[in-house]
């Protein structure tokens, strides 16, 4: 167990001496603390599995320190840290049971026989593993593989943190919501630092108190799933959060309005400050702007079709060049494809060149 | 559904039957056929039944003595290169590179001994061993080792097995490679995370994954070496006295040497018989392994 700083760290595939921009892993610095469950969310190839395999030691950064509580851990190999992995396939080794698959990792370090018989029995009614003991871990299927690479690491009581690389890549989807609960009830009995990589948002948003989401090798933003939504710090948590994503659009912006195709968007906060010369943009998520019978003040679109998604519904409009999407309040029906946009002007957010601007009260 | 009979589909296959037919079939039934008859010139034939064969599994005549002194001999050559080819192999395997140009280099030095016609092996250890003009034998016997694969029994079958192992450990080395590059990366970083051993990776991870293309590698160097002629026969000829002798050397010479076309026809087919029996035992064994990997569903 235990509290994970990452000091200025960075890593490139091609060595340190590689132009900054190709970084796999931009630097980065942050806390983790004991106990949280956190996700690394970002589509492939933004850096989060490079970030994983920097924590867990099967890749040494090219620059900057991880420290597990405080203690400077860089420069020792995967034994010595104390960190448990569970990896997008199963991995189990075939020749041996689910006991003995479980005892794995306490034998190798020479735990006595009274006490790894403990541990196993522990965990395996943790996992429900209990019935399968005795089982050749080989002819189970793959959750049942999946939680034995779970039970591996946490049989050993010294684990510092669990690190997951996408596991429920292999389970199928009925058995994905049990295997999830399940291991969030396991992060809540044994008060253990999780991290999770995943490029499902649901999985994210659902299994972490702060999701880390990242894009292009570098953390865009750091919060909770309320943070993330309510408040996104960048354009792209913006639309790969949500679904649909957030509206982003090009808009001029000065002092508390913001101007779209001509039409006028009122703002709940002050922008005078701008950066001269950055791309100036709004974002607003569907569930924010409401489609409307077109009116006068309103800034009009041509909707394009609806999505019913159940409980709710949302439009795919068009104003001028740019798409939009926008909720359907129950009852609406428009008249032809004209419509208006209702905006709640809380929840408009600035961006100048894809980062949030705070406005002034 | 309505099918359309047409005869005229068997003329399809009549050229594949006709080429069977002559290459194989009417050749083994020659040679069933020899096996129960006894020869004499002129093309004379006198029906003999099973006799042959009942000559040749009884070890108390001259047949079944020489049958069964070959067929031990065989078995104990098979049994010796597969001691060592087969952890040999697995050793070059593992110490083999993983990327980088040095795996082709490798594969290259691997396979050279694989291209070599049977008989140039053969003709290579046999000027090899030599103590006159030989560089092994004559380096041998300067150094005090009295070596001489002529003469003494000890040092033909040494030679024999030494260059068998040569020629063919390759060939394991090559498919445990094979086995150990399809193992995902996951496994080994598993494993360094459980904190295994060097020896723990190899018996947990890398042994059982190999498993499949080892009883390949086992069934392949059985069969070749069951069945091995040439090279003893370059180097040795089946000596000293009959010490080398394997099964194929002696058919050889009851058929050839002596022309008896009946007690080489039994043989030939009891040896034939051997190997498809050990064949079916290596096929079965494989396929009920492939079985049991398959997860059954439902389980957990």
């Amino acid at each position: 167990m235990a509290r994970i700083d990452l000091v200025d760290l960075a890593h490139s595939y091609s060595g340190n001496a590689a132009a900054a921009e190709s970084f796999a892993l931009k630097p980065v610095t942050m806390t983790w603390r004991q106990g949280g469950a956190y996700a690394l969310l970002g589509p492939s190839g933004c850096g989060k599995t490079t970030l994983l395999n920097l924590i867990s030691g099967i890749v040494t950064p090219s620059r900057g320190k991880i420290l597990f509580d405080g203690v400077d851990i860089t420069p020792l190999s995967t034994q010595k840290r104390n960190i448990a992995q569970v990896f997008q396939f199963p991995v189990i080794y075939d020749t041996m049971t689910v006991g003995q698959n479980l005892a794995f990792p306490l034998k190798n370090r020479g735990v006595p026989r009274a006490e790894i018989d403990r541990r196993v029995a522990e965990i395996a009614q943790l996992l429900d593993l209990t019935p399968f003991l005795a089982r050749k871990a080989l002819r189970l299927t793959a959750d049942a593989k999946q939680k034995i690479s779970l039970g591996r690491g946490l049989v050993r009581s010294d684990v510092a943190a669990i690190l997951f690389d996408e596991p429920l890549t292999v389970i199928d989807p009925e058995l994905k919501w049990q295997l999830r609960s399940k291991l969030k009830a396991l992060h809540r009995a044994l008060d253990l630092t999780m991290i999770y990589v995943t490029h499902d948002q649901t999985e994210a948003l659902t299994f972490a108190d702060t999701v880390v989401v990242m894009h292009d090798g570098r953390v865009v933003q750091s919060g909770t799933p309320a943070e993330l939504f309510d408040k996104p710090a960048h354009t792209f948590v913006g639309y790969f959060i949500g679904s649909p994503g957030m509206n982003i659009v090009p808009a001029e912006v000065s002092g508390r309005e913001a101007r779209i195709d001509g039409h006028t968007i009122a703002l709940n906060r002050s922008y005078d400050r701008l950066p001269p010369g950055a791309k100036i943009e709004i974002g607003v998520r569907p569930e924010f702007v409401d489609v409307a019978p077109p009116a006068p003040g309103l800034l009009a679109a041509d909707i394009e079709r609806i999505d019913d998604l159940g409980r709710v519904r949302f439009a795919r409009v068009r104003i001028g060049d740019a798409r939009f999407s926008a909720k359907v309040p129950p009852g609406f029906s428009a008249p032809g494809n004209a419509a208006g946009l209702v905006f709640d002007p809380s929840h408009v957010h600035v961006y100048a060149d894809s980062l949030l601007v705070e406005g002034t009260a | 559904m309505d099918k359309t009979v047409n005869q005229k589909a068997w003329f399809l296959v009549l050229p594949v039957f006709l080429v069977v037919a002559f290459s194989a079939i009417l050749p083994l039934m020659t040679v069933v056929n020899y096996s129960m008859q006894d020869t004499f010139g002129n093309n004379q034939f006198f029906w003999n039944g099973v006799g042959w064969f009942k000559e040749l599994l009884d070890p108390s005549t001259d047949l079944g003595e020489r049958f069964f002194a070959s067929l031990w001999r065989n078995l104990f050559f098979s049994a010796v290169i597969l001691a060592i080819e087969v952890p040999l192999g697995i050793v070059v395997a593992l110490s083999m590179p993983r990327q980088g140009w040095s795996v082709a280099a490798c594969l290259v030095i691997l396979a050279l001994p694989l291209l070599i016609p049977w008989n140039v092996v053969g003709t290579i250890w046999q000027i090899f061993g030599r103590p006159d003009i030989g560089l092994l034998g004559y380096a041998l016997n300067n150094i005090g080792i009295n070596y001489n694969y002529v003469s003494n029994e000890f040092d033909a079958w040494a030679t024999v097995i030494v260059m068998d192992v040569w020629h063919w450990t390759s060939l394991v080395a090559l498919l445990c490679y094979a086995g150990l590059k399809s193992i995902p990366e996951a496994y080994y970083q598993a494993a360094q995370i459980d904190g295994a051993s060097r020896w723990a990776v190899f018996t947990a991870i890398q042994l059982p994954k190999m498993n499949r293309v080892l009883l390949i590698a086992v069934l392949l160097r059985f069969m070749d070496s069951f069945m091995i002629y040439t090279e003893p026969f370059v180097v040795t000829g089946g000596g000293p006295g009959n010490s080398t002798t394997f099964i194929s050397i002696e058919l050889v010479k009851i058929a050839l040497g002596q022309f008896d076309l009946g007690k080489a026809a039994a043989l030939s087919l009891v040896y034939n018989l051997i190997i498809i029996i050990v064949c079916w035992i290596f096929y079965t064994v494989m396929t009920n392994a492939g079985a049991e990997r398959r997860p059954d569903k439902g389980v957990a």
